[in-house]
């Protein structure tokens, strides 16, 4: 497992105002509208949504519910089909890249199976991929490691707290090394104190792999503490209406982000402007001007 | 298993009791007899029939133990039964498989499952033992025990197929959809997820399963007029009731005993496999 430093190389992160640009994007979305079709009519879920994330990049979806976030989010992982436009993971079409296994997800609750131990349930992607029994256990001891659960490795889910087993999805997501992390409200469950604990793991963990990730949320300071941007949508139909770079300090790498972070100035800065942009642009309170519209 | 003993104790108690109080007649109001006559000849005591267990079936010298007769009619439906349960088991899985993969299956299947077992055993019986004396494939010939068990397999499919669907149907959606993300095709889906997940909805069908699959085999062998097994026993010691009442009630203790074998041993198979059936205990 590579660092995130050496795949991307020094100072990627370091300009956190425009999002680069390599040749290979992980996420292209372009033009993309998403219909459902009920029996009240159909419900316009996005429209013309485009987003594109860099390989290695941290980027949270933001904002009120029914706004198309984890529609979006779905559509990447082709959970759905877009109605219109197109969306592409590493320049492959969604289901190629769903069958390369090209992405690991988490949802916000854990789904883990319950008759397996958490060993068995963090293999089993593995299993299902043909990987040699030797080099499954030799993985899933180094996954466990890395998410701090080596103790827990033969307990069942039932035996583990919310955040344990969210912590067990999070190692089955990373599993086969994906260069793509989907998270779906992964901490939405968790209580205040064990989020937070959450967030600090998943900022080096994602640092450790180096992996793209698009994080969908609700909450704020999670989205400020985690990204490198955030997408804030709006509602009915959802569609982006913002799309804030993180300005965090001098060292804005992933892997500087600790819980000092949380209590400085730019972090509220940035607290606020997300506020901004969820509010309709609107100023909120006073805060950190300068905020790019994109 | 304590408490299963003090049940056994309460029903001993509550039969010599009522030996003990009721009047030899019965309770009759109104030409209706709403009470049963509580004579030897009805209700033996309950020493008698043990003890009747311990002689032999009948005076002939050579005769063995009424126990050991009955045991062996038991063993023998025993054995009809687990047929019939495993054909059941195949059946009942094979349409649940059907009814999982395509909808319009369940829709096409499921009412005609369920009106199958509205047909009445005893009008069936004969007509499957008439069926299956014309079936001859080279050198197989339909035996009698096959029809006993093909009806015992009749009982059983039932709770095995409606169990064995909401079984497969269980798994939350999250789980089918991690499925889909690891691009697991059919098989590996329902090897990974699905059997496991429907464990905790197959055993008690199972067991069920087992319970109507000792009934059919009992109730069959007494329509099919099959010998050796407890069905026989029952009628032909029923016979001869008015001279050995106690004896009547040695097969009748052998079908109970039957029934909990065959549900114990289902029991057996859930402690096997117990961790599949953790949810069950959470909840």
């Amino acid at each position: 497992m590579s660092l995130h430093e050496s795949q991307t190389g020094p100072g990627f992160r370091d300009g956190a105002g425009a999002p680069p640009q390599p040749a290979e994007a992980a996420v292209e979305v372009s033009g993309v509208d998403k219909v459902f079709q009920t029996r009240a009519g159909d419900v316009h879920a996005l429209e013309s949504v485009d987003l594109s994330v860099a390989a290695g990049e941290f980027v949270s979806l933001i904002g009120p519910s029914g706004c198309g976030k984890s529609t979006l989010m779905r559509l990447i992982a082709d959970l759905d089909e877009p109605s219109v436009g197109s969306v592409t993971v590493f320049e492959k079409s969604a289901k190629q890249a769903r069958l390369d296994q090209e992405y690991g997800i988490a949802f916000q609750s854990a789904g883990l199976l319950p008759w397996r131990t958490v060993s068995a349930n963090v293999a089993v992607p593995l299993e299902l991929h043909g990987v040699a029994s030797a080099a499954r256990s030799s993985r899933v001891a180094e996954l466990l490691e890395m998410v701090g659960l080596a103790d827990f490795a033969d307990r069942y889910p039932d035996q583990l707290s919310g955040g344990m087993q969210q912590r067990v999805a999070i190692a089955r997501a990373l599993a086969e090394q994906p260069r793509l992390l989907l998270m779906d409200e992964p901490f939405g469950a968790l209580d205040e104190m064990t989020r937070e604990k959450m967030q600090t793991e998943l900022v080096r963990i994602s640092a450790e792999t180096g992996a793209a990730v698009v994080f969908v949320t609700h909450s704020i300071p999670e989205a400020v503490f985690l990204s490198d941007r955030v997408v804030v949508m709006s509602p009915r139909p959802g569609r982006i209406r913002e799309i804030v770079p993180m300005r965090l300090g001098a060292d804005a790498r992933r892997a500087a982000r600790t819980e000092e972070l949380r209590e400085e100035r730019a972090f509220f800065d940035m607290v606020t402007a997300v506020r901004e942009a969820l509010h309709g642009g609107s100023p909120v309170a006073s805060g950190a001007r300068g905020v790019e519209t994109r | 298993m304590l408490w299963g003993v003090v049940g056994i104790l309460v029903v001993v108690l509550i039969w010599e009791g009522y030996k003990l109080l009721a009047p030899a007649d019965g309770v009759v109001i109104g030409g209706a007899r709403v009470l049963p006559r509580s004579t030897d000849l009805a209700m033996p005591h309950v020493w008698d029939m043990l003890a009747r267990l311990a002689e032999p079936v009948t005076r002939s010298a050579s005769a063995q133990p009424l126990w050991l007769v009955i045991t062996l009619g038991a063993l023998t439906t025993l054995g009809i039964a687990a047929v019939g349960w495993l054909v059941g088991l195949v059946v009942g899985i094979g349409l649940a498989l059907v009814m999982q993969r395509w909808r319009i299956a369940e829709w096409g299947l499921l009412p005609w499952i369920v009106l199958s077992q509205t047909v009445p055993l005893i009008a069936f019986a004969p007509v499957v033992k008439s069926w299956g004396s014309r079936v001859e494939i080279g050198s197989f010939q339909w035996q009698d025990w096959m029809s006993v068990a093909l009806i015992a397999s009749y009982l059983a499919f039932f709770p095995i197929a409606v169990g064995a669907l909401k079984g497969l149907q269980s798994p939350d959606r999250i789980h089918e959809e991690l499925m889909h993300v690891y691009a697991a095709g059919y098989w590996s889906t329902l090897v990974k997820l699905r059997f496991p997940a429907a464990v905790p909805y197959l055993l008690p069908a199972l067991r069920l399963g087992a319970a109507n699959a000792v009934v059919g085999a009992v109730v069959a062998e007494v329509s099919t007029g099959l010998q050796g097994g407890i069905g026989r026993l029952l009628i032909q010691f029923a016979g001869q009731a008015s001279g050995d009442p106690a004896k009547a009630w040695g097969p009748i203790f052998g079908a109970i005993v039957l029934g909990l074998v065959a549900a114990g041993s289902v029991a057996l198979l859930g402690v096997i496999l117990k961790n599949y059936r953790r949810t069950e205990e959470a909840a």
